[in-house]
């Protein structure tokens, strides 16, 4: 197909993927933004007057660019995860494959519909914010690289994920075991220079932390972290990733027998 | 004419052993209506999985119009349609949906999509389920959608792997319709089955495939004649050295006292009795030649019987 055939195609997979998360929009948009809110309260208002400043910045102000940023994680994952392992799942993946289309449509579809679901529900929780804390944004153009390549990363690794899926169930083990342990002890609610030396270095090994500070500092001025490291391993962990899904289509993995 | 599709050498060793085809050789010319006939299991939708992108070939080249699928799989592929033998559209989704989604990724915008789309519901006689979601629609109509479905390109090709499998009669009669009056028009068309009668009421050529192996292809008529053909083997009371054979029949001979004898449908037993006593031919026994092809058109035929 020539580039406008494979642009139509690109755009179908688009539209039918933001359709999918916008109907249901019960179980895709509304959970993060509700979970979101009540960190708010809790942290932020009952217990966050109670806790010092960190960097300068009260506890509300500083933790809201790392939940925006939990919520952008989460979404773009597991919106890529459940829309392409449950297509395998009902075999519907098959009007892709008999399609004349390049593997990269596949993933670039799915993918873009998993980055504009989280990138969405990043701006949802983060307008809720506003309620509770006015926003300020130290450098615009930072907050929205690290945005845009955090929920590439994370839609491309559900991609993957979904692809090696054998049951609903292996969908869940990414999110549980290493997304939510890796989040929380990624520096959403608290600075690593209140840490002891040796978990202060093992953080630095958690590269959740580069985000969260790269986007944080976006929003405040202050990180833990440069934020060129944050960019550098965000683009290096896309192109890893794009690779390894690629390959495993070229290969067949999931796909063809 | 040119050849819609041309197999040579294709095999398929799944991952688990199982060897589905074993050096499979198929040639099905333009506009031909094309039957792929084999009992279960015997690498029919493996093929079609391998020309559609589903299954990964061991070995072997494909061609469709001309265009070499290896090298230009994508090439190959917008000359395709094809309705797989499960069900595999998201049964969440609208009829119409389906039909518009799939089209889009053929690279047909929404707004030249919509109204292809429409008609081909009209044609498959499922105008009233367009805004159906797909779960809601009985066996027949699902597989309607897939015929429709499978249509969206305007394939010069049109593959179905088994679609009128546990299919009621009067909706079978009306797919077998449709399908012929596509193939009227110009399509070709390729269709598995097991029922041998479905395969003499719509196609011209026939191929038949068992174990991953293609026993026989050509046009149907000359098949079905061949099978009424029924081989005897005869043990002689004397030698038949020397002597002259019945000029009637094809007759061969296996050693001495042993002929081979064909007999076509329609003459008895005792024609070909008096022709081998003519000859000074005296039979002590006879018994009838089992043939693997046609033991399986038994097979086949007895299952295509309802
Ligand atoms: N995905 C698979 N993995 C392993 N073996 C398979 C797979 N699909 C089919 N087979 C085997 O390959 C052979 C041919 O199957 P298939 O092509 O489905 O035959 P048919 O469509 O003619 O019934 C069978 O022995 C079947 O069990
Ligand atoms: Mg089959």
């Amino acid at each position: 197909m020539n580039a406008h055939g494979l642009w139509i195609a690109l755009a179908t997979l688009l539209h039918r993927e933001v359709g999918r998360f916008l109907r249901i929009w019960m179980q895709t948009l509304l959970p993060p933004v509700i979970t979101m809110s009540i960190y708010f309260v809790v942290f932020g208002s009952l217990l966050g007057s109670r806790i010092q400043r960190i960097d300068g910045f009260s506890y509300i102000e500083f933790i809201v660019p790392g939940l925006v940023m939990m919520s952008v994680i989460t979404n773009s994952f597991s919106n890529v995860a459940s829309s392409f392992f449950n297509a395998r799942f009902q075999r519907s993946v098959e009007e892709l494959q008999v399609a004349p289309l390049p593997d990269w449509i596949m993933v670039a579809g799915y993918v873009g519909g998993g980055m504009l679901r989280g990138i969405l529900v990043g701006f949802l929780v983060l307008l809720v914010s506003l309620a509770f804390h006015p926003v300020r944004f130290h450098n615009l153009p930072i907050v929205l690289a690290f945005l845009v390549l955090t929920s590439l990363v994370f839609a491309l690794a559900g991609f993957s994920n979904a692809l090696i899926a054998r049951r609903f169930d292996d969908i869940s083990i990414v999110p549980t075991f290493i997304l939510t342990p890796l989040t929380y002890f990624g520096g959403v609610f608290y600075s690593i220079s209140l840490l002891p030396p040796f978990w202060r270095g093992l953080s630095r090994l958690n590269p959740i932390l580069y985000m969260v500070n790269g986007f944080r500092f976006g929003f405040l001025g202050a990180s833990d972290i440069p934020t060129w490291i944050g960019l550098a391993t965000l683009i290096g962990l896309a192109a890893g990733l794009v690779a390894l899904n690629l390959g495993m289509l070229a290969r067949g993995v999931g796909l063809r027998t | 004419m040119s050849t819609a599709l041309e197999i040579r050498n294709l095999s398929k060793t799944y991952s688990g052993g199982v060897e589905a085809l074993r050096g499979v050789d198929l040639d099905v010319e333009e506009g031909d209506f094309h039957a792929l006939l084999g009992p279960n299991g015997a690498g029919k939708s493996t093929l079609i999985g391998i020309l559609t992108n589903l299954v990964r070939p061991t070995a072997g080249e494909i061609r469709v119009f001309g265009v070499d699928a290896r090298a230009h799989p994508e090439r190959a592929r917008t000359l395709m349609g094809v309705v797989p033998q499960e069900f595999n559209f998201n049964v969440f989704e609208k009829a119409l949906e389906i039909l518009v989604f799939q089209a889009g990724l053929y690279g047909i915008p929404r707004t030249r999509a919509l109204p292809r789309a429409q008609e081909l519901l009209e044609r498959l006689g499922l105008g009233d389920q367009m805004h159906q979601i797909a779960r809601h629609l009985s066996g027949g109509m699902k597989r309607r959608l897939m015929v429709a479905r499978a249509l969206v390109n305007s394939p010069r090709l049109l593959i179905l792997d088994e679609p009128t499998a546990g299919v009621d009669i009067e909706l079978r009669r009306g797919l077998w319709e449709i399908l012929t009056e596509l193939n009227q028009k110009g399509t070709t068309i390729i269709l598995t089955t097991h029922y041998l009668e479905e395969a003499e009421q719509l196609c011209r050529n026939l191929a038949i495939i068992d174990h991953g192996r293609i026993l026989e292809q050509g046009p149907i008529q000359d098949l079905v004649r061949r099978l009424e053909v029924q081989t005897f083997v005869l043990d002689l009371a004397a030698p038949a050295t020397g002597k002259e054979l019945p000029a009637a029949f094809q007759v061969r001979r296996i050693d001495p006292e042993r002929l081979e004898i064909d007999v076509p449908g329609g003459l008895t037993l005792n024609q070909v009795f008096a022709a081998l006593e003519a000859c000074g031919l005296e039979v002590i026994s006879l018994r009838n030649k089992s043939n693997r092809l046609e033991e399986l058109f038994v097979h086949l035929v007895g299952r295509g019987r309802p």
